[in-house]
């Protein structure tokens, strides 16, 4: 018999009730913890694009496509030392419930345009000898179970049809957060197939390396200026900014999170709150007891802290368990442009911050009122 | 010197406005090793005494000094210290925490002391040997019968070898036979282990059992009566 015991014992007591409020906990914590993780991978969206890089697109949104033809314009500028160019092509594989991104590029600028997409250079020199050929991100590859020059099909949603490419490279991410999930083909191939559907001559966005990115806002304006009268005005910005944009795109998004999470927390607060209020309510005789046996009001106090402590910290080795297992270690994501989801250190040391909060916050007023119970007055309640 | 001596304690209740007067400059003093009943009818204030003998309530006047130290002067944190080792408390409802087994309930106090768990352990199953609960140790409260929840409390009073054993009608929610035995048991702690006891009851049966009583009315002592003496001694 230690005080462990007497704690352990107290939690047993409605097993139901324990089990129901840690699980409660256990939830609001893995939402917490995976709101901030969205929101965290989010923000290093912003942060893996590059500031000497300009994206070139349609001003009237990312769907709608740029004449392959203001390229060779845009290359001769001064300040520009390479020109690429891609579109969405929106392939779904297998049920075609699985989202993953899935795009054509101009191989040879597009690679040397992006370092950070490592590829062995003999697999880089088949994919560029095969038009069917493909580059897959190793996450996608593992996703699916795929295998180096494994032909897979894909099935067009924007140009319909069956699509089937041999998969020549496997890339892996040269920066920590690039996205290692995409699938890329070969431009030609894009416009060789889609020529009947309006394709040809077209391109989704370009990709500009400049020399100096100081330099970059005054080209982005040269050419937004160009073809701001033209059937197709572009839209050029930076890469960060594209992709804090691509962000935007799902509203202030970062607020709305945030608020959920709080929301959610301030919830469970309240939950636990009463949960250990009633707890200590209905043990007040036997506190009585205990200070009659001679426990001081600290003493006492501390046991129904810690009481509220084990609650917490179950829930949190539940919520944040759940969390890092379903991020950390099955490596769920989004697919798409946002890269691989992943529980930092900093976010569970933020998880269990608020589990300690919650702790705190919920116990302090049932061992307030047991710290200041008199024993006469609860042990009368009951004769 | 006696081992408890209660000098001149009054307690008055305030209920919003109102004073209330529990008990009036109550003296007297118990020997070591005494049986003492405290008796008199509902709200003369028997069980106020015991809760200042046992320090969970302050007297609003006097002076009440155990083993020779003044409980009325210790503060809040030291009373509960004192309180653990020298004042066993044996309640009229058992009170004993119901998630706990008879012998955890037993060692409870014990958590209050430097004893390793070991010997925490072989204390209270010493106690409920004493008691005759040594098969019922691992029994939780809702396993016993009324009588049995009573002795665990009686163990959990004793385990501890407090300087005075404090019983709050500790017969008072039993049948007949279960609080005979109760109350033999209590007689036996006090001539076999020479335990000073103090017994608040209604029932004159029950007073009977121990070496002397103080009738209590109206918050005031009126008589004593020594055992196999007729009432009437005044304090």
């Amino acid at each position: 018999m230690t005080r462990t015991t007497l704690v352990l014992a107290n939690l047993r007591r409605r097993l139901r009730r324990t089990i129901l409020t840690v699980l409660g906990l256990a939830v609001a914590l893995f939402l917490f913890v995976s709101l901030r993780t969205f929101l965290h991978t989010l923000q290093t969206l912003g942060d893996v694009g590059s500031e000497s890089r300009l994206v070139i697109s349609n001003k009237l949104g990312i769907v709608f496509p740029l004449p392959l033809a203001y390229r060779a314009r845009v290359a001769g500028m001064d300040g520009v030392h390479t020109v690429s160019h891609a579109s969405w092509f929106g392939g779904t594989y297998g049920d075609g419930r699985s989202f993953f991104a899935s795009f054509a590029v101009d191989p040879d600028s597009y690679f040397s345009l992006y370092p950070e997409i490592v590829l062995p250079p003999e697999q880089r020199a088949a994919f560029m000898a095969d038009r069917t050929g493909a580059v897959v991100g190793v996450k996608l590859m593992e996703r699916f179970g795929w295998k180096l020059h494994q032909t897979v099909t894909l099935r067009g949603t924007i140009y319909p049809g069956d699509h089937a490419f041999t998969i020549r490279g496997v890339y892996t991410a040269g920066k920590k957060g690039f996205d290692q999930g995409s699938f890329m083909f070969h431009h030609r191939y894009l416009e060789e197939r889609t020529r009947d559907q309006g394709g040809a001559g077209l391109t989704g966005w370009y990709v500009l390396g400049v020399t100096d990115p100081e330099r970059a806002p005054g080209i982005a304006r040269t050419i937004d200026a160009w073809y701001e009268n033209s059937s197709a005005p572009t839209r050029s910005q930076t890469e960060k900014a594209f992709n804090l944009a691509f962000v935007g795109l799902y509203g202030n998004i970062g607020f709305f999170l945030n608020a959920i999470g709080m929301a959610v927390v301030f919830a469970i607060l309240m939950v636990a709150a009463n949960t250990m209020a009633m707890s200590a309510r209905e043990r007040f005789s036997e506190i009585a007891v205990l200070k009659t046996l001679g426990f001081s009001d600290g003493e006492v106090m501390r046991l129904v802290v810690i009481e509220a402590l084990v609650i917490s910290l179950l829930g949190l080795l539940l919520g944040l368990g759940a969390a890092m297992l379903v991020f950390n270690i099955v490596q769920f994501d989004l697919g798409g442009f946002v890269p691989g989801l992943s529980v930092t250190p900093q976010i569970a040391a933020i998880g269990a911050g608020v589990a300690l909060l919650i702790a705190v916050a919920s116990g302090v007023v049932p061992a307030w009122q047991a710290g200041r119970l008199r024993v006469v007055d609860a042990l009368r309640y009951t004769a | 010197m006696p081992l408890v001596d209660v000098q001149g304690v009054s307690k008055v209740y305030q209920r919003d406005s109102l004073s209330i007067p529990v008990l009036d400059a109550v003296s007297f003093a118990i020997e070591t090793g005494e049986f003492l009943a405290l008796m008199g009818p509902s709200g003369s204030g028997k069980t106020t005494l015991l809760n200042l003998l046992a320090g969970l309530d302050r007297p609003s006047a006097g002076r009440i000094q155990i083993s020779g130290e003044d409980i009325t002067q210790l503060k809040s944190k030291r009373l509960a210290a004192w309180r653990s080792r020298h004042v066993g408390f044996i309640f009229q409802l058992y009170n004993l925490i119901p998630v706990l087994t008879a012998l955890q309930n037993v060692e409870l106090p014990l958590l209050l002391t430097p004893l390793k768990r070991a010997e925490r352990r072989a204390h209270a199953e010493t106690a409920l040997r004493v008691v005759g609960l040594e098969d019922r140790m691992h029994h939780f409260p809702r396993q016993l019968s009324g009588g049995q929840e009573q002795r665990v409390g009686i163990a959990r009073a004793i385990v501890t070898d407090p300087t005075l054993i404090l019983a709050d009608e500790p017969t008072g929610d039993l049948d007949a036979r279960a609080a005979q035995e109760i109350l033999e048991l209590l007689v036996r702690l006090n001539r076999e282990y020479h335990k000073t006891i103090v017994l608040v009851t209604h029932d004159p049966h029950a007073a009977e059992r121990a070496s002397r009583s103080l009738h209590l009315e109206k918050g005031a002592l009126l008589e004593q009566t020594r055992a196999g003496m007729p009432a009437g001694g005044a304090s």
